[in-house]
């Protein structure tokens, strides 16, 4: 928030961003074509993390509340989608141990409106348990959250003949969406990205807003800004709920680029890896978010050397399964120590901080000695 | 008609009366004075009014303005236990002892929140940023800007609030409870901590803000230079109980304060 912007200016960025948007648009198209399926699928993974960390950080961030929820939330939005999108034929064959229930058997929806559901039903979920659970602060809040989210796991690893149990389900086709009055077709890459750059701006927007002001403020103190009239219960309840529909939308789209969909990919470790991306990029920056998302997942499979056997120098490392997740361990407590408030902190990125980027560059200052002397102003 | 009025406002603590029996009443653009020995009560007292606490006995009651008909009336509205913020929608403001401001975010930010409360446009419209929601946020910005310039801290405008030097944070955050539009004002201990220079800055302040936003003020203070200056009544608590009220002559001379304040002679 910079105050009170000039119309002039606020054109310029809105230009500017259209402009962005296009370049990724581009980017994006150009991939598609020239990259091959293992680094296209890894493209559209960091899509869908910037989706899963930007809803994170809007609660954890920018509410301050502690939440450990998301694997579930996650899990609904990725059932639901599995559940209407695969084809009767393919689900048939999935059931094999107890026969799907029949009102489910038949259906098979376009994947729009099955995304959209999900999105939805994860919210309604987060209206259930938030409105008891958002009573709870700190550490109490994130077990309960943690709890809840287990116990939609376990849930659906136990109604069998909805949602396959533990066997999970199989044979998902891939995401495409055909645009009503033009009949273009988007890919499952072009589904996400196009979602992901959508929950930017939405959170961009929020975050800026009156409402998202009224957000941070609750994160500073709760007892001024229930004393300045914002009903404390009530944000933090709407921002849990629209965080647990873009926790939602996420999972659907993950089940998606996964092709299967079963209990045990949202175990606590999914939620694990959203926190490690939220603290690298800074907890109370979209901007970070969205870094760390791309980052870290495309770390996450660059490292992957570390489980196989590999060489280092004279020494051979045999294969560790699980090294992997321990440079990562490393690598977040190294974040917590030396950088505790994560690459970027609360700041953002702004236009006209790269508009001014060349000349705060020149003086080696990279934009700190603007903003100082603004101040002084 | 009193814009503010409690009934035998009690609070127990398990065995512990803080606030017994208190009847207090505030009159349009009058200041006036909760004082008393330090575990008198006072600040209990005052979150009774703003809702933090609900009373374990007794009633509080605020004159409202409402339209009926084609004329405006004063009705009292009963307060006791509504949340904090919808009193504050009401119309009253507070401050805290130990300042609470929104420390990581700038000044104007600070009063722009406060503002908040007023907006009747939902999340939606400022995602989408309706031009009606636009015009709206520009106008929230335009008043926290005139408003911090009456305050003497628009110069700041963009300083984290927690870098402001103390009597400015206090300024601070009286201006942010000024941002919530209302006709009472509930100050606790806003002296606390001054040197004697700042606290008699402090107190014209109070009485300038008075006449400028048309407000009636409650303040809670140690400072008895600042209270014998500026309040009109003063009330004296001592474990809860009311000792005294009346003009600050009159409490200056009462036995029974200089007794609760000074001790007594065996």
């Amino acid at each position: 928030m910079n105050g009170v912007k000039s119309k002039q200016r606020r054109r310029r960025d809105a230009i500017l961003t259209a402009v962005a948007i296009l370049v990724i648009g581009v980017l994006l198209y150009l991939a598609n074509i020239y990259m091959d399926n293992y680094q296209l699928r890894i493209l559209n993974l960091c899509g869908i993390y910037i989706i899963l960390s930007l809803s994170m950080i809007l609660i954890n961030g920018f509410v301050g509340l502690f939440s450990l929820g998301h694997a579930g939330f996650m899990a609904i939005g990725a059932y639901t989608v599995a559940l209407l999108c695969t084809p009767p034929m393919a689900k048939q064959m999935n059931y094999y141990l107890e026969p799907i229930v029949p009102w489910l058997a038949e259906i098979e929806w376009p994947f729009l409106p099955a995304t959209l559901l999900g999105g939805v039903l994860a919210a309604i979920m987060g209206l259930l348990i938030g409105a008891p659970v958002l009573r709870l602060k700190d550490d109490y809040l994130a077990i309960a959250t943690l709890g809840f989210a287990e116990i939609i796991r376990i849930v659906f690893t136990n109604t069998q003949s909805i949602t396959n149990g533990s066997l999970g389900l199989k044979g998902l086709p891939e995401m495409e969406i055909t645009l009503p009055v033009i009949n273009f077709t988007l890919n499952l890459s072009a589904c996400i990205w196009i979602t992901a750059i959508l929950t930017v701006l939405f959170m961009v927007r929020l975050v800026n807003g009156s409402y998202g002001m009224a957000f941070k403020a609750i994160r500073e103190d709760e007892i001024a800004a229930e004393a300045m009239g914002i009903n404390v219960f009530k944000h933090k309840l709407l921002a849990f709920v629209i965080a647990s529909f873009f926790a939602g939308i996420g999972g659907g789209l993950l089940g998606n680029i996964m092709g299967t969909v079963d209990p045990l990919m949202f175990r606590f470790l999914l939620t694990y890896n959203i926190v490690l991306i939220v603290v690298f990029g800074g907890i109370g920056s979209l901007t970070g978010g969205v870094l760390a998302a791309i980052v870290i997942t495309a770390a996450m499979e660059l490292l992957r050397f570390l489980d196989s056997s590999f060489h280092m120098g004279p020494i051979d490392v045999p294969g560790i399964p699980g090294l992997r997740m321990v440079a990562f361990s490393l690598l977040l407590m190294f974040i917590i120590i030396f950088k505790p408030r994560g690459i970027m902190g609360v700041r953002e990125f702004s236009w006209q901080w790269l508009i001014e980027l060349p000349r705060s560059m020149k003086n080696g200052s990279f934009g700190r000695k603007k903003l100082r002397k603004d101040v002084s102003k | 008609m009193s814009l503010l009025r409690t009934e035998n406002m009690t609070m127990r603590f398990g065995g512990v009366v803080a606030v017994s029996d208190l009847n207090v009443h505030l009159e349009k653009n009058e200041i006036i004075g909760l004082i008393g020995p330090n575990g008198a009560g006072k600040t209990t007292a005052f979150n009774m009014i703003s809702g933090v606490y609900k009373p374990t006995s007794g009633r509080i009651f605020l004159g409202i303005e409402e339209v009926q008909g084609d004329q405006a009336v004063m009705v009292e509205k009963d307060i006791t236990g509504m949340k904090p913020s919808a009193i504050t929608k009401l119309g009253v403001a507070r401050t805290f002892q130990n300042i609470r401001l929104f420390k990581e975010l700038t000044v104007l930010e600070n009063v722009v929140i406060a503002n908040h409360l007023r907006l009747d446009s939902n999340w939606v419209s400022s995602v989408v940023r309706t031009p009606d929601y636009s015009k709206k946020e520009d106008a929230m910005f335009e008043k926290s800007m005139a408003l911090l310039e009456k305050v003497g801290l628009e110069h700041l405008k963009d300083e984290k609030s927690y870098s402001l030097p103390y009597g400015m944070q206090r300024r601070l955050e009286i201006a942010r409870a000024l941002a919530t539009d209302p006709h009472i004002l509930l100050l606790d201990e806003p002296a606390a901590g001054m040197n004697p220079q700042e606290s008699d800055e402090l107190m014209h302040f109070i009485g300038r803000i008075r006449d400028e936003f048309d407000l009636s003020i409650l303040m809670i203070e140690h400072h008895m230079q600042v209270v014998m200056g500026i309040c009109e009544r003063i009330y004296v608590l001592d474990y809860g109980i009311t000792i005294a009220e009346g003009n600050p002559a009159e409490i200056q001379n009462n036995p029974k304060v200089i007794e609760a304040y000074l001790g007594v002679d065996e």
